[in-house]
């Protein structure tokens, strides 16, 4: 019965993620298209709220091209080990008090690894396709997917400092206490860090070197088409709203508010996170794109210290008054 | 004789070369501006080596204009630069006249101005779009194309057509402008420098783009003169040379503009020169409007858009002594001067020449086309030598090349 209830579970969790991947695109290009001024979509259904099932529809049906001199098994499994690291981290996040697939001890340290396991298939999907382009965009990732892994890791380690735990629905609970019930003010040098490496994580702009579409056409997906190329766009969504997630358990408190919402007790989560989306889509409206050499430049020389002083300071002061 | 061992045909490698990555960028590439294409020689991201490759879109103009006469070969011009289409059309127009001595009224000068400087913005609009769009700034690109639509509009309302216009004419323009044009002209030029502050406040100050362009592609004064650079690519250098300052034609030299100069001669110099120029371009128009004087639009001695060859035969009343009637007066005699002549105008790129050589017939009998792009590319090899593949992303925008022009 637990194993049903489980699966159950999974089974909502999945197709709400996957409905959410699918209307968060919508949302952009309508945000996107209102900043640029124009529409967005219009054309399927009412102010084309049915476009993001049209697209799927149409990658899903569409032909799955291989080179013939791509590697065949790698260029295939790529983009799912993108999809599925992205999906498997879904699991340890607490929606709500209690809404939580998996409440492990090492949350956070699990979605360190897994996102660290997504650049794998990027960077597999830059080898195989044995072309210069995905091959460029395979490398550029994974040196920006390691540079920034640190800057992102060290940026959290105030916070778990602070909670004493890397359960994330105990770091939640932790903030109830602080100052707005959440970690943003004693902590805002770590959500500075944190924030700008998110946008690098997720290859968004100003960071979006490894699919530079000006510069390297489509980076590592440049060879990919139908659904392989939708599954890496799916798990750039997914990658959107886990790092969104991070950032609203970590920093903003996670599910708490002002006053408790009956009925939907993940509504203030689900608001942090798309202000976190928005933030993104505002981003790629405003910001041009950073080069390969001072992207390396800000992660090393500012943010990596940055997080560092911040462990000091945050673990000096707890010692002091803890 | 024996065959040479395998060791032998294999060619000997340098060090380090044999690390090198060759990439072959276009002709299809969403950032080489159409089909231009790079070849590059790598160490890792860094170019060793660029061999901009062109021709993917030639067509023989200037073969075709010798089998076509002067008239019929200004349609050919529209699809030089085909984004400042208009800026041609007025140089080919201004060659012409010179090589035939045919004179314009004022009110065509007035009128060729204004289209010209029209030509000028909505060039430099694409070229900040697509510039900001290779860099990353994606809103800059639909804000420029807002008001470019704009302009499309007013060039529809001027001559019917929006890319191809063959508005002016040999000796004058086609049809007289429109109150309605005028009236609109005068509102999107009050609204138009407003427009240039927000593309400002988007990437200007902007520290990502600053670090993008700021001493990227670096051109000095003496190296661009040598390349053969001109427009706002060798004013960013520092340069001063602007035909339509110290060479003026039409009507360049009743108004009173300024020719923007930068001094470090790299990206952001050469983004800046050309954003001052848009500025000085609705000085340009604004004060062509408020002089625009009355009279006709075309000269008197411009030639019919079908061009005769040889003059009419005029006949005159004989005298009785020849039997009376009808005698020719003038018999195959050329209509036109021969010999050859340079005319170079300024066009949103650049320095467009039109060399013609005539044997005095209505067609040329030469016409060489000495484009702006065309010299633009070859600077590129060395301009992105030793940057990297980003950098040379961002001389392609800046450098502002068509390839409709450069291969004709």
């Amino acid at each position: 019965m637990t194993v049903l209830t489980m699966l159950l579970h999974i089974v909502v969790l999945v197709v709400v993620v996957l409905l959410h991947v699918a209307y968060a695109t919508y949302f952009e290009r309508k945000i996107i298209g209102r900043m640029q001024v124009r529409m967005g979509p219009m054309r399927v259904g009412w102010h084309g709220l049915l476009q993001p099932i049209a697209d799927g529809v149409k990658s899903f049906f569409k032909e799955d091209i291989i080179p013939e001199r791509a590697d065949q098994t790698l260029f295939r499994i790529a983009p799912v080990i993108c999809l599925v690291a992205m999906m498997s981290s879904l699991a340890v996040l607490p929606f709500a008090e209690g809404w939580v697939l998996a409440d492990i001890d090492i949350g956070l340290l699990f979605i360190f690894g897994m996102s660290a396991l997504a650049a794998y298939g990027v960077v597999l999907a830059g080898w195989s396709s044995n072309s210069k382009y995905s091959f460029f965009g395979g490398m550029r990732s994974m040196a920006q997917v390691i540079s920034y892994e640190i800057a992102m890791g060290l940026s959290l380690v105030g916070v778990m400092l602070m909670a004493g735990s890397l359960n994330l629905s105990e770091i939640v609970r932790a903030q109830g206490d602080s100052l707005f019930g959440m970690y943003l003010l004693p902590q805002c040098v770590g959500f500075f860090v944190f924030f700008i490496a998110m946008l690098a994580e997720t290859n968004r702009v100003p960071f979006d070197l490894p699919e530079a579409e000006t510069e390297l056409v489509s980076g590592y997906s440049t060879e990919y088409s139908g659904m392989r190329y939708a599954m890496f766009f799916m798990a750039e969504y997914i990658g959107m709203l886990m790092m969104a997630s991070i950032g609203t358990i970590c920093f903003l408190g996670g599910w708490h508010g002002p006053f408790a919402v009956p009925f939907f007790p993940p509504f203030w989560f689900v608001l942090k996170v798309y202000l976190f989306m928005f933030a993104f889509i505002w981003i790629r409206a405003t910001l041009p794109r950073y080069r390969y050499d001072q992207l390396m430049g800000l992660g090393w020389k500012l943010l990596i210290p940055l997080a560092l002083a911040n462990i000091v300071v945050t673990a000096g002061v707890k010692a002091l008054i803890g | 004789m024996s065959v040479p061992s395998r060791k032998i045909l294999e060619v000997p490698v340098a060090d380090g070369e044999n690390e090198r990555y060759s990439l072959r960028m276009g002709p299809q590439h969403p950032a080489t501006h159409g089909v231009l294409r790079v070849d590059l020689d790598l160490d890792g991201e860094t170019i060793m080596r660029c061999t901009p490759q062109v021709g993917y879109l030639h067509r023989g103009f200037e073969k075709l204009a010798e089998n076509r006469t002067y008239a019929q070969a200004l349609i050919l011009t529209d699809r030089l630069d085909y984004i400042g289409a208009m800026a041609n059309n007025v140089g080919y127009c201004v060659a012409v006249e010179r090589l035939l001595g045919i004179s314009v009224p004022m009110r065509a000068k007035y009128i060729r101005t204004i289209a010209a400087e029209m030509s000028r913005l909505s060039s430099h609009l694409l070229w900040l779009a697509t510039h900001a769009l290779d860099v990353g700034a994606m809103t800059v690109f639909l804000y420029c194309f807002r008001e470019r639509e704009i302009l499309l509009d007013l060039f529809e309302e001027l001559c019917g057509a929006r890319l191809t216009y063959s508005y002016p004419r040999i000796g004058g323009v086609r049809q007289d402008v429109t109150s309605r044009f005028v009236d609109e002209l005068g509102r999107f030029i009050d609204i138009f420098p407003s427009r240039i502050e927000e593309y400002e406040t988007l990437i200007d100050t902007n520290r990502i783009w600053l670090k993008r362009t700021v001493g990227v592609g670096k051109l000095s004064g003496a190296e661009a003169l040598a390349l053969g650079i001109t427009g706002a690519c060798l004013r960013g250098s520092g340069v001063d040379y602007d035909l339509r300052k110290h060479q003026p034609y039409d009507a360049y030299d009743q108004v009173d503009f300024e020719v923007p100069l930068g001094s470090d001669g790299d990206v952001y110099a050469r983004y800046r020169c050309r954003m001052e120029e848009m500025h000085q371009s609705i000085r340009i128009i604004r004060q062509c409007l408020d002089q625009l004087p009355p009279g006709p639009i075309i000269g008197p001695d411009a030639p019919d858009l079908i061009m005769a060859n040889r003059a009419p035969a005029r006949m005159a009343a004989g005298s009785n002594r020849y039997g009376g009637g009808l005698i020719q007066l003038i018999r195959d005699q050329d209509l036109f001067p021969s010999g050859d002549i340079y005319v170079a105008t300024e066009v949103p790129k650049g320095e467009l020449g039109f060399y013609f050589i005539s044997e005095g017939s209505n067609r040329p009998y030469r016409m060489h086309i000495r484009s702006p792009s065309f010299m633009h590319i070859s600077a590129l090899a060395v301009v992105a030598r030793g940057g990297l593949i980003a950098d040379l992303i961002a001389n392609i925008g800046s450098l502002d090349v068509v390839l409709g022009e450069s291969d004709r």
